[in-house]
């Protein structure tokens, strides 16, 4: 009995348990995506200023299609970049 | 029956205030005579761009938040072309989620406006420090 308890501890335990992602939005309840705020938009691009897929960021469809939304329109008013490098240094 | 809509949009840097602020109460002009009622406005003052727009790294930016018929937009808009002080705009509908959002966000900068202006008195002293020790 010892004996077996001993390997167990030998063996490594298996770390693979993955971190379920969520949709940031449908959790904390946040109904409207501000395109005014560059800072918070930020999180949704990678460094070269691309819009992070669902994948990535676990957000729901009907959020990432208002993300999308508000980062194109914050484009346009120039707050966010088109391309860049860089963009999370700065 | 009227919308409500939130357009923000671009200046030159090139203007001097008094000029930043006479082309606002331009268009502030033309939306109200187009019977168009005006909930909130903001000015964000000079701000850099992240790219730069007709070779100009900097520009002042302006929000307005109304309430009108669809049509007063586009009349807006041809008058937002036609003048060469504007260099972008940006007209939004809102929905009833983004009034909301609209009013909280307003809230929000009230209370910040007015705890900066309880603070100015203790940041003012702070600053006055530095300067006589420049000065000896």
């Amino acid at each position: 009995m010892a004996q077996q308890n001993d390997i167990k501890y030998i063996a490594p335990v298996a770390v693979d348990i993955k971190k379920k992602k969520y949709c940031r939005f449908k959790k904390s309840g946040i109904k409207y995506i501000d395109y005014k705020d560059a800072e918070f938009l930020k999180k949704f691009v990678n460094e070269q200023g691309k819009i992070l897929p669902r994948r990535l960021t676990g957000t729901s469809l009907k959020y990432q299609k208002k993300v999308a939304q508000a980062v194109k329109r914050a484009r346009h008013l120039a707050l966010l970049p088109f391309v860049t490098d860089n963009l999370k240094s700065n | 029956m009227a919308n409500h809509y939130e357009t923000v949009f671009i200046m030159t840097p090139v203007l001097s205030d008094e000029q930043m602020k006479e082309t606002v109460q331009k268009f502030e002009k033309i939306l109200t005579d187009q019977g168009a009622e005006i909930v909130h406005q903001e000015n964000w003052g000079l701000r850099k761009l992240e790219y730069p727009i007709q070779k100009k790294s900097s520009g002042f930016y302006h929000l307005f938040e109304f309430k009108a018929d669809g049509n007063v937009v586009g009349e807006l808009e041809l008058q937002f072309r036609r003048d060469e002080r504007i260099i972008r705009f940006l007209t939004v509908t809102m929905d009833k989620y983004a009034i909301a959002f609209a009013e909280k966000r307003r809230n929000n900068r009230k209370q910040k406006a007015e705890q900066a202006e309880q603070q100015p008195v203790a940041e003012e002293v702070v600053n006055e420090e530095p300067k006589t020790e420049v000065e000896a």
